[in-house]
């Protein structure tokens, strides 16, 4: 079955027997009484582009500091490659980072900061001068090479740390925020070019980043972080369309919440009566939460269609509001769609039909209708 | 008031009080920055050049015995002309008498020696303040300045008890069975060491710890990120960054160090030569002020090399960052 074999291959952590190139088991780490990472366990194969995703100060840094060994964890132990790195100083281990704050050597100028790595690994003279060159050219600062870190924008200081980090094809590169200060068109590039380099040597990256879009389009996998803890670790569609609870659901992307309570649980789909959206949802999946139970339905704008006429199939999963406010952006627009009892629905609809003299068929404080297929929502019981 | 002011524009009654007063203002307004580089410029001059050109003028006297001891610069003879003296025979002095050249190369090679031992110590001690956490940086600090609080000369008075024959060390050593008698300590080069290394080593850790308090960490990290060991990191990150306190630090305890007359005196006794001592005798002992204010002349010049060359490591770190 080949067609299975390369879904293995695509994604290793499918496979049982795969060995991990980067192991975190139960690791720890206090500053003083404050836990700033609290025994998370993870494992990163080879060749993958896996995203550490959370809001500030969750303990991405840290962790990545603890791969890179500028701390020690607190408890817990990290094995890349099969060795452990408990005592391994940083300067030993086969990893590079591109440090949040950049670490530029102020003192150098572009070239001499690039090929710093590559000095200290005895790398003959000339061979250093290419690579360098090369990595100059990718990040597009040959014309800049001269120059001392002060004299760069945000975005070129960024990009010469990214050059630094990269230029020594490690097997592990870690990038605390790698893009964050680029425009549009240089990030596309950038992100394009990392995914290259991933193919292209079988790095293993471990990238942090705030920007969900970017982890979406980046990584292979992606964890959540939350107050030092993973909340849940899948891939782009995993995390997108099956969040683990409210607080993965809410972080990527936007999402309507409606609190209900189960009524029906047959075996094939279950009903939730939701007094917040004062009305009943049907969803199309049998799922085992008993009957009664507090639970979550929770719905992407963009899974919503709105109508001025009231639906055909009247009597399930359709609610209706008042649209409040239009926002119009070329490809979509998003409509904020107010119901009866006050609660407040998010819609997008993409902009299939041009408007007539300007004009939109759903309009301000017009009356619309609001719909979704069965299987859309996912019920959220934490 | 209404005309006045229009006067004014018009520049009309110029050199009117009014006028004089409101260009004195304007001029104040526009140009209080000027004032602002004036003043200290005013301060040097008064305070430092004034002092210099006098002891310059009377470097190229003759010797009198007199009050003052030396000769005018300016003479007016019988028919009212002006006659300047300028003579140079105390320079010639300084170079054909080979105590002089040998002076100042005994003075300069213990200032930098003192230096180079004020670096070895003050530099580790710098970088034991910087990394120390915030209340024991303050301790430290303040045990570096604690010396300043006490005379100069009462330290330096504490430093020959220490040294003496029947000194705290020497009985220590005594005690403590390493040594039958005393060892001579005091009144040699190595008692002028102590002394200078201990006074002026404050003087190279404050600049210091001024530069690697900017030091950033991180900087560290990512070397050792790159593959650079500990030593390497030192010799590629840490030294470069902190150039221009070892610069500030070895020029302030350098110049000061070369001149120095205290400790000398104190400490090496006839034993130890140093210009300082060589200017205090000119000036008191032989009463000879136009060659003790050569030898002072010709020492400023010494010390002006130095100077300038740190000048330009500065302007190149300015240039830099
Ligand atoms: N050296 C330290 N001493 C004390 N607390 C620390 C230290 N380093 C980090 N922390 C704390 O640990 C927590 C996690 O920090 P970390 O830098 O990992 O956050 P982050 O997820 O990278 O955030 P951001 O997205 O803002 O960069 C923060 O609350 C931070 O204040
Ligand atoms: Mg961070």
């Amino acid at each position: 079955m080949p067609a299975e074999n390369q879904e293995i291959q695509d994604q290793p952590w499918l496979d049982p027997d795969a060995e991990p190139f980067i192991q975190i088991k139960g690791v720890t780490k206090q500053f003083g009484d404050f836990v700033a990472v609290s025994s998370v366990d993870l494992e990163i194969f080879k060749g993958e582009l896996f995203c550490l995703l959370g809001g500030s100060g969750c303990g991405k840094s840290t962790l990545l500091r603890m791969l890179a060994g500028f701390e020690t964890p607190t408890a817990g132990s990290i094995f890349i490659d099969g060795v452990e790195m408990g005592e391994v100083p940083p300067y030993e281990r086969p990893v590079n980072m591109m440090f949040q704050s950049y670490a530029l050597f102020p003192h150098m100028d572009v070239e001499k900061n690039v090929a710093y790595g590559l000095k200290r690994d005895g790398i003959d003279k000339e061979e250093i001068r290419l690579r360098v060159a090369e990595m100059l050219e990718m990040v597009e600062l040959t014309d800049f090479r001269k120059r001392k870190p002060h004299q760069l924008s945000g975005g070129q200081r960024q990009r010469v740390a990214l050059a630094r980090a990269l230029v020594k094809q490690p097997k592990v590169l870690l990038l605390d925020e790698p893009l964050a200060a680029l425009d549009k068109r240089l990030r596309e590039r950038t992100q394009f070019e990392l995914m290259n380099i991933q193919d292209r040597l079988g790095v293993t990256f471990v990238v942090v980043t705030h920007d969900q879009e970017e982890a979406m389009t980046l990584s292979t996998r992606i964890a959540v972080m939350d107050v030092g803890k993973f909340v849940q670790i899948g891939t782009p569609t995993e995390i997108y369309e099956y969040p683990d609870n409210r607080m993965v659901a809410d972080f990527i992307g936007s999402i309507n919440m409606f609190e209900g309570r189960v009524t029906e649980n047959g075996a094939d789909h279950i009903r939730v009566r939701s007094a917040e959206a004062d009305s009943e949802f049907f969803i199309d999946r049998g799922l085992s939460i008993k009957e009664g139970t507090k639970v979550w339905v929770a719905v992407r704008p963009e899974k919503i269609r709105v109508s001025k006429s009231s639906p055909d199939n009247t009597d399930e999963n359709w609610l209706r509001g008042k649209v409040e406010e239009i926002g119009y952006l070329g490809s979509l627009s998003t409509y904020r769609v107010r119901l009866e009892n006050g609660k407040i629905v998010d819609v997008t609809v993409s902009n299939q039909i041009r408007p007539k003299d300007g004009r939109h068929v759903v309009y301000w404080e017009d009356e619309v209708y609001l719909n979704w297929d069965a299987g859309s929502p996912v019920v959220l019981t934490k | 008031m209404a005309p006045l002011t229009k006067a004014l524009d018009s520049g009309e009654g110029l050199g009117s009080y009014q006028q004089i007063l409101v260009r004195v203002q304007h001029l104040l307004q526009a140009k209080w920055k000027t004032v602002l580089v004036v003043l200290p410029f005013f301060w040097l001059l008064l305070f430092f050049l004034a002092p210099f050109f006098i002891i310059l003028k009377i470097s190229v006297a003759e010797p009198l015995i007199a009050s003052p001891p030396f000769s005018p610069l300016f003479e007016w003879t019988k028919d009212g002309a002006m006659t300047i003296r300028i003579i140079f025979d105390n320079y010639a002095y300084l170079w054909e008498d080979e105590l002089y050249a040998n002076t100042y190369i005994s003075s300069l090679k213990i200032s930098v020696i003192s230096t180079l031992l004020c670096l070895l110590i003050g530099y580790p001690m710098a970088y034991a303040i910087v990394r120390a956490s915030p209340t024991a940086k303050n301790i430290l600090l303040l045990m570096v300045i604690l010396p300043f609080w006490t005379s100069f000369l009462l330290r330096v008075y504490a430093w020959m008890g220490l040294l003496a024959d029947q000194g705290l060390i020497n009985d220590l050593l005594i005690w403590l069975g390493f040594i039958d008698s005393p060892v001579r300590l005091m009144y040699s080069h190595f008692a002028v060491y102590v002394g200078i290394v201990y006074t002026y080593v404050p003087f190279m850790i404050l600049p210091l710890y001024a530069n690697m308090e900017k030091l950033d960490l991180t900087l560290h990290e990512a070397a050792a990120d790159l593959g650079a060991k500990p030593a390497t990191t030192f010799l590629t990150v840490t030294l470069p960054m902190t150039w221009p306190g070892i610069a500030a630090g070895s020029l302030l305890v350098f110049i000061p160090a070369t001149g120095e007359f205290i400790i000398p005196d104190l400490l090496g006794g006839g034993n130890v030569s140093m210009i300082g001592r060589v200017l205090f005798n000119e000036f008191h002992a032989n009463h000879d002020w136009p060659v003790a204010s050569a030898v002072a002349i010709a020492l400023l010049i010494l010390l002006v090399v130095p100077m300038m060359l740190y000048q330009r490591v500065q302007a190149k770190e300015t240039e830099g960052s």
